[in-house]
């Protein structure tokens, strides 16, 4: 393959993740936003995949395989598991209506490639074009956490953010060192079976798994009686 | 070399083992061993250094200098210190009903995990497992924060989970970009994240990048440090959990939290040349400083308003990094060493009168020095001790905080002078009521151990007065490398 | 061979393979549904057969009422012959710019709104306002999904961006390829197909074009079907012109003009198979979910832009 046409993969791979983190935020079922997870997992193992081809990096493909296995699909099969077990296939919830929160991503686009034009412009690497996506991915998985009411898109939100922040280690360094990839996968992998055990305590305690409903209980220990 | 694994794997080995041990008697006390092994063998890293200024591990994958010699040290004390008080405080919340055995299993395990996290992030020359030790650590906790299964305390460990979880998060991304501009000079390999190699090379860093890196990096690390207004997580995680848990998380995990901040603030410093980074840390460091002191007086939970409290200290050290002067930062390291030492035995004071009281709900804890003085004495002068009265450590370090601010910002002094009397205020104005007054009807007598914190105060004490050669000898080493932005080679 | 008279070729071909496509479309549903269908000529049949029936009118009905079949019809059938489909570069080329194009068929629908409020059925004005709502939603997609195209040739002409594609080297462009999507979503829902509307549907309640003309009998009704049939061969042709132009000739020759005719064919059949599978597999969609179907669309062009700027400038 040529140079060229390595980077057009890589650009259009990042096309794409640019696409499921809107997906993500569109979704109105939970199993399709699993779905869209999943598929984001595989962009990213398949980008680890071409970077480390085209820089010929093979540390890099163990990196590709991890994200394939951990991202595209052992967390959203656990995922799958614990929506199973909670009988939580309905709706999303979101907290405002679906065409104010696309209007509210296209503007985080924007900003995140205004502020990451600077830094692009310095880079040398093949991936530079893909490090505003990598931003704007991250801050579009924020925005996910904040606009939902249900802990488990919250969940989702926080692993899609540690999905676009590979992409980002990827788009903007070819790779971080292998050691800290399998740290920072190994900490993804805790967090999301914390993450599960924590789904049944809070069902078990609150018999839902609204936010709001938790948060309720907080809310009033700083009044003065 | 073998010191630094012996020392990081006693907690991870303890950790294991206490896993699956189902017999309260005998986890504690092995606990209690871990504890103890963990702490000697970090006495004689420190000796190390002590005779080799600064010694490098494993290729240079651990590195310890003057900076976090003294912060191991401390780690391990105070994790010993809350290894020998949790062992009868977890054994009379379990004979209560709040826990059973094997939560009790958990807590144990977690709670030695938690230190190897800890450890490793204070001893790892690399920047990328600092961050996954910070997080380790972090995760460590969340499940102790919701131990006793209350819908508060679940409530808590969410939020704590969540929002910690987005600020590592941040920090990530400040780590990535760091990585960008390094490994453009050092190279794509493991070098470009050593701290020894980046701090040597620091000036060749892209500035534009580093500083958007900062940004990232102090949102990011100032969340788990409990930097206002990311603070939201903070009074609700150490209000909530086991009194141990509290005492760890306000005294250990907010100082790894601030270490790896100054950490890179240094790199920063160096990079940039301009005062940027020191300018936005003493802009938090007020604002939490404010934010603390304000909401600390709206308090009616006593473990809250003691974490309102370590949120108002972390702004202080926050604030005196900042100013980025030697004497700034040599008060900032004492304070971090004293607040750790009299915060961890306010919360085992605090952990006794709340069991003592059944509650902790201050209006309804009253005549602790009649009931037990020894409780009663120690949040007396625990309290004053945080507070910053004289002769005790903090008021040392406030002291010398002051003198650097009026050196270099005059103008900062009023505002810190006036947060210090708000929050002094705050917490007198709860405690009085709570050590003197009538007995409250369902005291009860409870196996009270104070040996440690009398320790913690009487260490707090000696550093107040006269801090031992040694000691002062590393703060000022420290706040030499903290300030010029660099880091001591190897055996030099 | 002039490239007028190819142009000519163009519109007539465009007019009377109309009927034609709109057949094929039915007949591919009914074979994926497992039936054998009308055959792929009925259109043409039903055409002449309304174009023998009496014109019945309502009596209040005004000049409007008579005079916007016509009016549709014409508009449509003029923007489909700008439109170039074999030969890139024609004498009306100047005239060929998208905006153009835009604002012929929204004349057409115009008159149509009209025509539906004339009589002042309850029907029809519920068409006219669900129609009018939606265009207004379907139409910045589609202006944007084009932009994102007329960014790499520098115009909104269609023949300078036929033009630009066949010049310029193949490659993968995010941009397009968004841009396709939101396109193919808004030409669905511009012709009233399945998931927006369904044309084969009698309940009036759930009618969004038929609801407009339900009042229309004999030849006028023949011109209205007419005109929506010749719009899908519209969007079909412009849908090939911008995301798959190779096989178009760029000078009059038989042989050239008889080749572009074959592909054209064959791109067209493609999309439209593709727009029978679609309407087979996909349910209709509820009316309040249509803004989020448009505004997705929307969404997915401004991506394409967005792709163009962050991935393709500069590059």
């Amino acid at each position: 393959m040529s140079a060229s046409l390595v980077q057009q993969l890589i650009d259009g791979l990042a096309a794409l993740m640019l696409l499921t983190s809107f997906a993500l935020l569109a979704q109105h079922r939970m199993l399709s936003v699993l779905n869209w997870f999943a598929a984001q997992g595989f962009l990213l193992a398949a980008t680890a995949a071409v970077v480390a081809y085209g820089t010929d990096n093979h540390e890099l493909y163990i990196s590709a395989m991890m994200a394939l296995l951990l991202k595209g699909m052992l967390l959203p099969w656990l995922l799958w598991r614990v929506i199973r077990k909670l009988r939580v296939h309905r709706e999303v919830e979101p907290l405002m209506n679906s065409t104010l929160t696309m209007i509210i991503a296209l503007g985080v686009t924007l900003f995140s490639f205004h502020i990451i034009q600077p830094i692009e412009k310095i880079s040398e690497l093949m991936t530079r074009d893909s490090m505003a996506i990598a931003t704007a991915c991250v801050l579009l998985g924020m925005l996910m956490m904040i606009t939902r009411k249900k802990a488990i898109t919250q969940v989702i939100g926080f692993l899609a953010v540690e999905n676009s922040l590979f992409f980002a280690a990827i788009g903007s360094t070819n790779g971080m060192p292998l050691i800290v990839e399998i740290g920072i996968a190994f900490d993804v992998l805790i967090a999301a079976l914390i993450f599960g055990l924590f789904f049944f305590q809070i069902r078990t305690t609150f018999d839902s798994l609204e936010v709001d409903a938790m948060n309720v209980h907080l809310i009033h220990k700083d009044d003065d009686e | 070399m073998n010191l630094f694994l012996a020392t990081l794997l006693s907690p991870l080995v303890g950790g294991l083992l206490l896993g699956m041990i189902n017999n309260p008697r005998l986890a504690a006390r092995i606990n209690i061993a871990t504890g103890v092994s963990t702490f000697t063998f970090s006495l004689l890293l420190a000796i190390q250094v002590l005779d080799t200024k600064s010694v490098d591990a494993i290729d240079g994958w651990f590195h310890l200098d003057a900076y976090n010699v003294f912060l191991v040290a401390l780690t391990t004390f105070v994790g010993m210190t809350t290894t020998i008080f949790s062992g009868p405080y977890m054994r009379h919340e379990l004979e209560g009903g709040r826990l059973d055995l094997p939560r009790l299993r958990l807590y144990h395990s977690m709670f030695q995990l938690f230190q190897f996290g800890m450890l490793l992030g204070f001893t790892t020359n690399n920047i990328g497992v600092l961050w996954v030790s910070l997080e380790l650590a972090t995760l460590a906790t969340v499940l102790l924060v919701s131990l006793y299964r209350t819908p508060a305390s679940i409530a808590a460990a969410w939020k704590y989970f969540i929002l910690c979880g987005m600020g590592i998060a941040l920090a990530l991304f400040g780590t990535v970009l760091v990585f960008f501009t390094s490994s453009a000079v050092l190279g794509h390999g493991n070098e470009a994240l050593n701290w020894t190699a980046l701090y040597a090379h620091a000036a060749e860093l892209d500035p534009a990048v580093m500083s958007i890196a900062f940004c990232f990096l102090m949102v990011g690390y100032g969340t788990k440090v409990g930097l206002a207004p990311m603070h939201a997580w903070l009074p609700d995680a150490h209000g909530e959990g086991p009194t141990p848990v509290s005492a760890v998380l306000s005294g250990l995990l907010l100082n790894l939290a601030l270490y790896a901040l100054v950490r890179c603030k240094m790199l920063v410093d160096g990079s940039t040349g301009t005062d940027m980074a020191g300018h936005i840390m003493m802009g938090f460091g007020l604002l939490s400083l404010a934010v603390a002191a304000l909401s600390l007086h709206k308090q009616r939970d006593i473990k809250r308003m003691f974490s309102f409290s370590s949120i108002e200290h972390m702004g202080l050290m926050t604030f005196a990094f900042g100013i980025g002067t030697t004497l700034s930062s040599f008060a900032a390291l004492l304070h971090m060493t004293v607040h750790s030492l009299v915060k961890s035995g306010i919360f085992f004071t605090v952990g006794h009168a709340a069991q003592a009281m059944g509650t902790q709900k201050m209006s309804e804890i009253r005549g602790l020095i009649r009931h037990h003085p020894g409780i009663g004495w120690g949040l007396l002068i625990g309290t004053a001790a945080i507070a910053g009265f004289p002769p005790f450590g903090v008021f040392t370090s406030e002291f010398l905080l002051f003198t650097a601010a009026l050196e270099s910002y005059p103008w900062t002094t009023v505002p810190l002078l006036l947060g210090l009397l708000v929050a002094m205020a705050g917490l007198f104005r709860f405690v009085q009521p709570m050590v003197y007054g009538e007995v409250a009807e369902q005291a009860v007598q409870v196996h009270v151990n104070m040996l440690p914190v009398y320790v913690h105060f009487a260490l707090a004490l000696a550093l107040g007065l006269a801090i031992p050669g040694f000691l002062a000898g590393w703060y000022e080493q420290a706040a030499a490398l903290i300030v010029s932005g660099a880091v001591s080679g190897g055996g030099a | 061979m002039s490239s007028a008279f190819v142009q000519m070729l163009q519109a007539i071909l465009l007019l009377l393979l109309a009927p034609l496509a709109a057949g094929f479309v039915s007949t591919c549903k009914a074979r994926l549904q497992n039936r054998r269908g009308a055959s792929v000529l009925q259109p043409w049949r039903n055409l002449r057969k309304l174009f023998g029936k009496e014109v019945v009118m309502a009596e209040h009905a005004s000049w409007i009422f008579r005079t916007a079949p016509y009016v549709v019809f014409t508009a449509t059938v003029m923007a489909a012959s700008v439109v170039p489909a074999l030969l890139v570069d024609t004498p009306l080329s100047l005239t060929a710019d998208v905006i153009a194009l835009v604002a012929l068929l929204a004349l057409a629908r115009f008159f149509l709104a009209l025509a539906g409020m004339d009589i002042g059925t309850a029907f029809g004005g519920m068409g006219v306002s669900r129609e009018m709502t939606f265009s207004a939603l379907a139409e910045p997609a589609m202006l944007m999904s084009i932009f994102v195209l007329s960014l790499g040739a520098h115009s909104t002409n269609l023949t300078t961006m036929i033009n630009h594609t066949l010049n310029s080297p193949f490659a993968l462009h995010p941009s397009l390829a968004f841009a396709f999507v939101a396109m193919l979503m808004i030409a669905v829902a511009e012709n009233g197909r399945i998931p927006i509307d369904n044309p084969g549907t009698h309940l009036e309640l759930t009618m969004i074009h038929e609801a407009m003309i339900l009042e229309y009998s004999g030849r006028h009704l023949a011109l209205m079907e007419w005109a929506a049939m010749v719009k899908l061969m519209l969007f079909a042709t412009l849908i090939t012109d911008l995301f798959m132009p190779w096989g178009m000739t760029l000078e009059a020759s038989p042989a050239g003009v008889s080749l572009a005719l074959a592909l054209w064919i064959v791109k067209l059949a493609g999309l439209l198979l593709a727009l029978a599978v679609i309407e087979t597999g996909l349910a209709k969609l509820r009316l309040f979910e249509v803004p989020e179907y448009l505004s997705g669309a929307f969404v997915i062009a401004f991506l394409g832009l967005l792709s163009y700027y962050m991935l393709e400038v500069g590059a």
